[in-house]
């Protein structure tokens, strides 16, 4: 009780340098465990997004960016393929489902995405889960101009069933090239958490022949989205070994997990620097506690010798010193959970706006246990050189004056 | 009976030079329990180190210092402190209050590293120095006076069998001087407790039955004090 009264007046006392103190914990804490556990959960759910399909079939071109275009809505067309293409690869005994999808058109930054309804109605997008219309709305007729939206555009566009708008062509807004094609929203998606939260979806017909675009494309396709039976184990490779060993007009992205995953080797490099410039920040941190309390040594002494006076003992006045180094730490970690909280939402929200894919902050991580008890750890060790002052203090000496 | 008996007692410290300085010199020294013993010297005799010694601040480099039967030099650090937190009170020239708490609060963290915080005793203390309107006042907000009674309070709180005080009335005017003195007779008497007090106020040696001429008990020459 008497030692924790100390440590609390001591840090009321110090109350500037134990907030600034205590915020560079934070700050060190909250970007370790934000990088850490943002890196950790976005390379999982990435790797783990495939929209329910096992393979992107797309134009020669790199893997990456066929996975990235059509199946996160990111990046540019590689390039389209024949509807011969389609058919060949629907028509394969291994594949139990094919669905082409176009691209090329934007509703004020939001991407149309021409397709069939079997994306709907036939294809799981994660195990035992179909896209799902909100009440009141209707899949596309694919003969018609109609639209399904992601709840994502829905709810930024304010979309709803009825409501009409126009194309606009390309995949980067730029308001002059409005077509002059109407649609009509008959059907808004439920939240899936995918990217397909993200995109206006449109019969496929629709996008390929929608005016300005070449009338020579019209029967081409962007990519298909290719679902692998699941007893044909040996499919995938001899796929990729034809498409893209023996053929070479197509690309055969699969499987799109281990395509992900070369992203993330990519910027692996970027995530090293961020848990570097992270540890750094713990290294100051606790130099600070250090710093903090070993320069309030010179003015405490007398204080120490006070309490020395009193009859505290040498011992309980470096473990108050420790004590007040572990504080600083834990008040610092506590902060830092709630910058992690600020860093995560805003990452996160970020990540939802450009990918639709989810993080969660309150998803655990092993970082959230190790973070804070090795910040807390550390600070604490950086406690015991000025501890060691107090424990030396000399009594007679600093109580002054002497006669 | 006696409470505090010194005999032989010795310390000196390096001076700047790297000369030995002989500082205390004391054959003999007794004060009886509950007696009011005031030392009268100048400045710069030793009386402060002397004080020092008896609390267990300082360690003596020869001789014995028994207080309530214990003798000091046979304590450990740990059991001197505990010694200085339950036997002895002590009442610095300068008061030495921690500023960042209270009234109270000084006089329970007194208590604390001695048999215990005892709140209710505090408070009664405090009321009795003429303080129970201020107890959750901060030394500065205090006037010198006041905060000497804190002082006197938080030296009396652990029912110490000795009170050493040390030049209690340096920073106060003669008036003041006089009443505070009056007070730490009154508290000590009244809780039991021997006085050993170190003045050269001539007012206030006035005031005890027993004076000692600190120079006539501590026996360093003219030369040795000046080395």
């Amino acid at each position: 009780m008497t030692i924790w009264l100390i440590v609390f007046k001591s840090l009321r006392q110090h109350a500037l340098s134990t907030v600034v103190t205590a915020f560079s914990v934070a700050l060190a804490g909250g970007l370790l465990m934000s990088v850490w556990s943002i890196k950790e959960q976005s390379e999982a759910t990435f790797t783990g997004v495939n929209a329910g399909f096992d393979a992107v079939l797309g134009a020669r071109g790199s893997k990456l960016q066929l996975v990235l275009n059509a199946i996160f809505n990111l990046e540019a067309s590689p390039g389209n393929l024949a509807w011969s293409d389609f058919l060949d690869i629907q028509r394969n005994p291994d594949v139990e489902l094919a669905v082409p999808i176009a691209v090329g058109d934007n509703y004020h930054g939001y991407r149309l995405v021409g397709t069939t309804l079997d994306l709907f109605e036939k294809n799981e997008y994660a195990p035992g889960r179909k896209y799902a219309l909100q009440a009141g709305g209707n899949w596309f007729d694919p003969k018609r101009r109609e639209a399904v939206v992601g709840d994502f555009v829905a709810r930024k566009m304010n979309l709803k069933v009825g409501d009409t708008f126009h194309p606009f062509h390309g995949l980067i807004f730029d308001e002059k090239n409005q077509h002059s094609e109407t649609y009509v929203v008959v059907g808004v998606l439920k939240p899936s958490n995918t990217p397909a939260d993200q995109v206006i979806w449109i019969p496929l017909e629709g996008l390929q022949k929608m005016s300005g675009h070449d009338p020579k494309l019209a029967t081409e396709v962007s990519a298909v989205l290719v679902k692998l039976k699941a007893d044909s184990a040996l499919a995938g490779f001899q796929m990729d070994f034809m498409y893209n060993r023996q053929g070479n007009r197509l690309t055969f992205a699969w499987p799109i997990g281990t395509v992900m995953a070369e992203l993330f080797a990519k910027i692996g490099w970027f995530n090293r620097v961020l848990t570097l410039v992270s540890y750094l920040v713990a290294i100051v941190a606790t130099a600070s506690i250090l710093a903090s309390i070993y320069n309030s040594m010179n003015e405490r002494r007398r204080e120490i010798a006070i309490l020395r006076a009193l009859g505290a003992r040498r011992t309980t006045v470096f473990t108050c010193i420790l004590l007040e180094a572990a504080s600083i730490s834990i008040l610092g970690m506590l902060a830092g959970f709630v910058l992690y909280g600020i860093i995560f939402t805003i990452v996160a929200d970020i990540i939802r706006a450009q990918t639709g894919v989810v993080l969660d902050p309150l998803k655990f991580n092993i970082v959230m246990l190790w973070a804070p008890v090795s910040l807390i750890a550390l600070g604490t060790l950086a406690g015991i050189v000025p501890a060691l002052k107090a424990y030396r203090t000399d009594v007679a000496e600093n109580l002054v004056p002497i006669s | 009976m006696a409470l505090l008996e010194i005999s032989e007692l010795k310390k000196s410290f390096l001076n700047p030079e790297g000369f030995d300085h002989k500082v205390i010199n004391v054959k003999r020294f007794i004060l009886d329990d509950k007696s009011h013993v005031v030392l009268q010297g100048e400045s710069g005799l030793g009386k402060t180190t002397f004080l020092h010694l008896i609390a267990g601040i300082l360690k003596p480099d020869a001789g014995r210092i028994t207080i309530a039967g214990q003798a000091m030099s046979a304590l450990s650090e740990l059991e001197r402190d505990r010694l200085r937190a339950t036997t002895i009170g002590y009442i610095f020239q300068a008061f030495n209050l921690l500023q960042g708490y209270t009234c109270l609060e000084n006089v329970l963290l007194g208590m604390s590293f001695g048999p215990g915080a005892d709140r209710a005793f505090a408070e009664t203390l405090l009321r009795r120095v003429g303080l129970g309107e201020h107890l959750k006042h901060r030394p500065r907000q205090l006037s010198i006076g006041q905060q000497q009674r804190v002082a006197v309070a938080r030296a009396l709180a652990n029912r110490p069998r000795l009170v050493l005080a040390d030049e209690p009335t340096g920073n106060l005017d003669h008036k003041n001087a006089l009443k505070s003195v009056t007070l730490i007779r009154e508290v000590c008497r009244e809780n039991g407790a021997a006085l050993l007090l170190v003045s050269h106020d001539r007012e206030i040696l006035s005031q005890f039955e027993k004076v000692q001429e600190f120079g006539a008990i501590n026996n360093i020459s003219q030369e040795e004090t000046s080395l």
